[in-house]
């Protein structure tokens, strides 16, 4: 997994609130057996005027001017400003694949879908929480100067506006540790073998139905 | 005397190490697979080298890209007509042939939708971890498991170690109690729940659902209820075990053999929350004030009940939530203040993880009998939810009540739900959908989702628009 340390970037907004991972990757995507290549299709339905195919050039599809991200001043952005409960509904991991190849490195939002979060950690794309009227007022500076920047710094858990203002954030710990690193968690629970083996034995004595083979 | 919640217990019996930064192994009974959120993680494991921990854990079968028509059926996996579908549906038998797990194929009559077939066959029962890379999940959490849906790096995490990594959920206690009225189901329950407590009302909490609706509800209406519990923001759902739950479990393929049956039922008797458990929030609501429920907008939380009417955003206070009004009466091409029975429809879809077992057929099976599908409907699908489904209604002649009215009866799949296969809306259409979510393009680019019963969406494929079926009924 690639690791996030510091990461300065163009913010680029998605006003609205339950933001769904249907909207995030529509479905007709999901068929690819692939994990990269979903970033053309980003908010297909939204970016585009038409339906969207599998396996189909976006070049030369319509483009739809009101959709934010094909503003030019949002052109490069790396942040994406967003609203509460982020990536509702369902659990592909599309959704953070084809932010994470759009080019996104980090959200910011007041809050996300329990999976959704925890998905975007397994990428490195990095979900920060903010609170309501921090989230409204970096949308306010956002929309005020073109080519509006944040950085965030993982490590001090904090996000900091082109004039210095701070706002730290909250993260666990294990989180932080494995995308500070780029660590990827079978290796670290696989350190835990005996721990698993040692439960397994308890559980077929307590509980042998439990294992009992499916075919 | 312990004051465990249910959670607490399952929590509890899974936990293999709590590590120090608060993270947590928990330990993983039962895998399930299906063909969308799998590939990817196979190719994981491939790549470094890894083996599977238990393969013996893990069920898999295509059920999201199934083509649900006899014809595009009958020739398995060769016959499906869209190649990209095809290639997702052959790689998931190629890596469960090579992994050597178990799968039930496109015509296998076990094979199904994954959240029916895992109750179904037995492979959940109670007291169990159960994980799918799919949110719905929560659907076995009525079987009293601790049941959730997982992303595609977890997958490949639970395949090669039998764990997951996890925090402890926070616990709420959604509680309903009363008498439902005639015509009010567990769908239209789950429903209100969600409508009360929004769809990130759930966000960080694992769902216990109590209360007589609950006591007095099938396992088949407690699974229509957990599955949306991610509707409502919550990754977990689930209901205390009770003479109903172990009825239901005797005699699956899977259960407990018969040497192990009383051991099992003993463990699974204490899956209950103790008497003075604390939740961390309580909601209540009066099941006998609930009534049928419709979907208006494009997210589960926007639901009114079948004689009330299109809100209006001017009334919403909250500029955000209010803009979120404005753009769904838009995406949904109706207007505030519009009756919802003056909704005109184009299509039905009887099916889904939510509502496509025997009991769902059964209840839209009597409510279109004798009758026919209004002439404006464009098509009535009704899709079982798995093989066996399938021939429990047709032994039960279900099938030809369907047709006779002039609906669809299909093969086994999620089918319209997410259309990823050939069933889907076309842009502007209006569908009554037992399915789960109303989310813009969900069911067809530019299709017009409303959330419904079995027996809601059956009425209104007759009568071409949303009727109560309270009165519906009675005019039969």
């Amino acid at each position: 997994m690639k690791a996030f340390t510091l990461h300065n970037g163009i913010v680029a907004p998605m006003d609205r609130a339950n933001v769904d991972t249907d909207m995030i990757i529509p479905k007709q995507f999901l068929k690819s057996i692939k994990r990269s290549g979903f970033g053309k299709n980003l908010f297909d339905e939204l970016r585009y005027l038409d339906e969207g195919q599998p396996d189909q050039s976006c070049e030369g599809r319509p483009l739809n001017d009101e959709f934010p991200l094909n503003f030019p001043r949002y052109k490069d952005a790396s942040i994406l400003l967003a609203r509460e409960n982020f990536g509702c509904g369902s659990s592909r991991e599309h959704a953070p694949w084809a932010l994470d190849d759009y080019g996104f490195r980090a959200v910011i939002a007041p809050s996300y879908a329990d999976i959704f979060y925890n998905n975007s950690f397994k990428n490195g794309l990095l979900p920060v929480i903010l609170a309501d009227e921090i989230v409204e007022r970096l949308f306010a500076e956002m929309y005020d100067v073109e080519g509006y920047q944040l950085s965030i710094d993982l490590e001090k858990q904090a996000v900091i506006t082109p004039s210095g203002e701070k706002f730290g954030f909250e993260i666990d710990d294990f989180r932080k540790h494995c995308l500070l690193n780029g660590l990827d968690d079978i290796g670290l629970t696989l350190e835990d073998a005996d721990a698993i083996h040692a439960y397994e034995k308890m559980r077929r004595e307590q509980a042998p139905w439990l294992f009992d083979i499916v075919k | 005397m312990t004051n465990k919640t249910l959670y607490d217990k399952l929590w509890d019996a899974h936990l293999v190490k709590q590590r120090d930064d608060g993270s947590a192994l928990i330990y993983i009974d039962r895998h399930i697979v299906h063909e969308v959120t799998s590939p990817q993680a196979f190719e994981g494991l491939r790549l470094a080298g890894r083996k599977l921990w238990r393969v013996d854990s893990v069920l898999a079968t295509p059920d999201h890209n199934v083509p649900t028509t006899v014809k595009e059926r009958a020739y398995g996996v060769d016959g499906i007509a869209d190649p990209v579908s095809k290639i997702q549906v052959k790689t998931l038998d190629d890596n469960c042939d090579s992994f050597g797990i178990t799968e039930y194929k496109i015509n296998d009559r076990r094979q199904g939708i994954v959240h029916v077939i895992g109750p179904e066959s037995g492979a959940c029962l109670p007291g169990m971890t159960v994980v799918c890379g799919d949110s719905h999940t929560a659907t076995n959490g009525a079987l009293g498991a601790l049941a959730h849906g997982i992303g595609t790096s977890e997958v490949e995490h639970v395949l090669a170690t039998q764990c997951l990594v996890a925090k402890k959920m926070k616990s709420m206690l959604v509680r309903v109690d009363g008498t439902l009225g005639k015509g009010v189901t567990p769908k239209d329950v789950v429903l209100a729940i969600i409508a009360k407590i929004g769809t990130a009302g759930g966000n960080g909490y694992a769902i216990e659902f109590g209360g007589k609706v609950f006591r007095d509800m099938s396992m088949e209406g407690r699974m229509t209820v957990c599955n949306m519990a991610i509707e409502a923001g919550a990754r977990a759902g689930m209901v205390a075990v009770d003479q109903t739950t172990i009825d239901y479990v005797k005699g699956r393929d899977f259960a407990p053999r018969a040497e192990h049956w009383d051991a099992a039922v003993a463990e699974w008797r204490e899956l209950v929350s103790d008497n003075n458990a604390v939740f961390d929030k309580v909601v209540e609501i009066d099941g006998s004030q609930i009534g049928p429920q419709v979907s208006w907008g494009t997210s589960p939380e926007m639901v009114v009940e079948i004689d009330e009417s299109v809100p209006n955003p001017e009334n919403e206070k909250d500029p955000v939530k209010k803009s979120g009004m404005e753009r769904a009466l838009e995406y949904m091409g109706l207007s505030a203040g519009q009756k919802i029975v003056d909704i005109s429809l184009d299509r039905v879809f009887i099916g889904s993880c939510t509502n496509s077992r025997i009991e769902d057929m059964r209840a839209a099976a009597a409510v279109v009998k004798g009758r026919k599908k209004a002439e404006s409907i464009k098509e009535a699908i009704v899709v079982p939810g798995s093989g066996l489904v399938k021939e429990q209604a047709e032994a039960e002649g279900l099938d030809k009540i369907f047709t006779e009215a002039g609906l669809e009866w299909r093969e086994p799949g999620c089918s319209m739900c997410l259309a990823m296969n050939a069933d889907k809306l076309g842009a502007g259409e209006h569908c009554a959908s037992t399915s789960n979510r109303n989310f813009e393009g969900r069911q067809g680019y530019g299709g017009r989702t409303h959330l419904v019963s079995p027996e809601m969406a059956a009425a209104a494929a007759i009568a071409g628009h949303f009727v109560d079926v309270r009165q519906f009924e009675l005019e039969g």
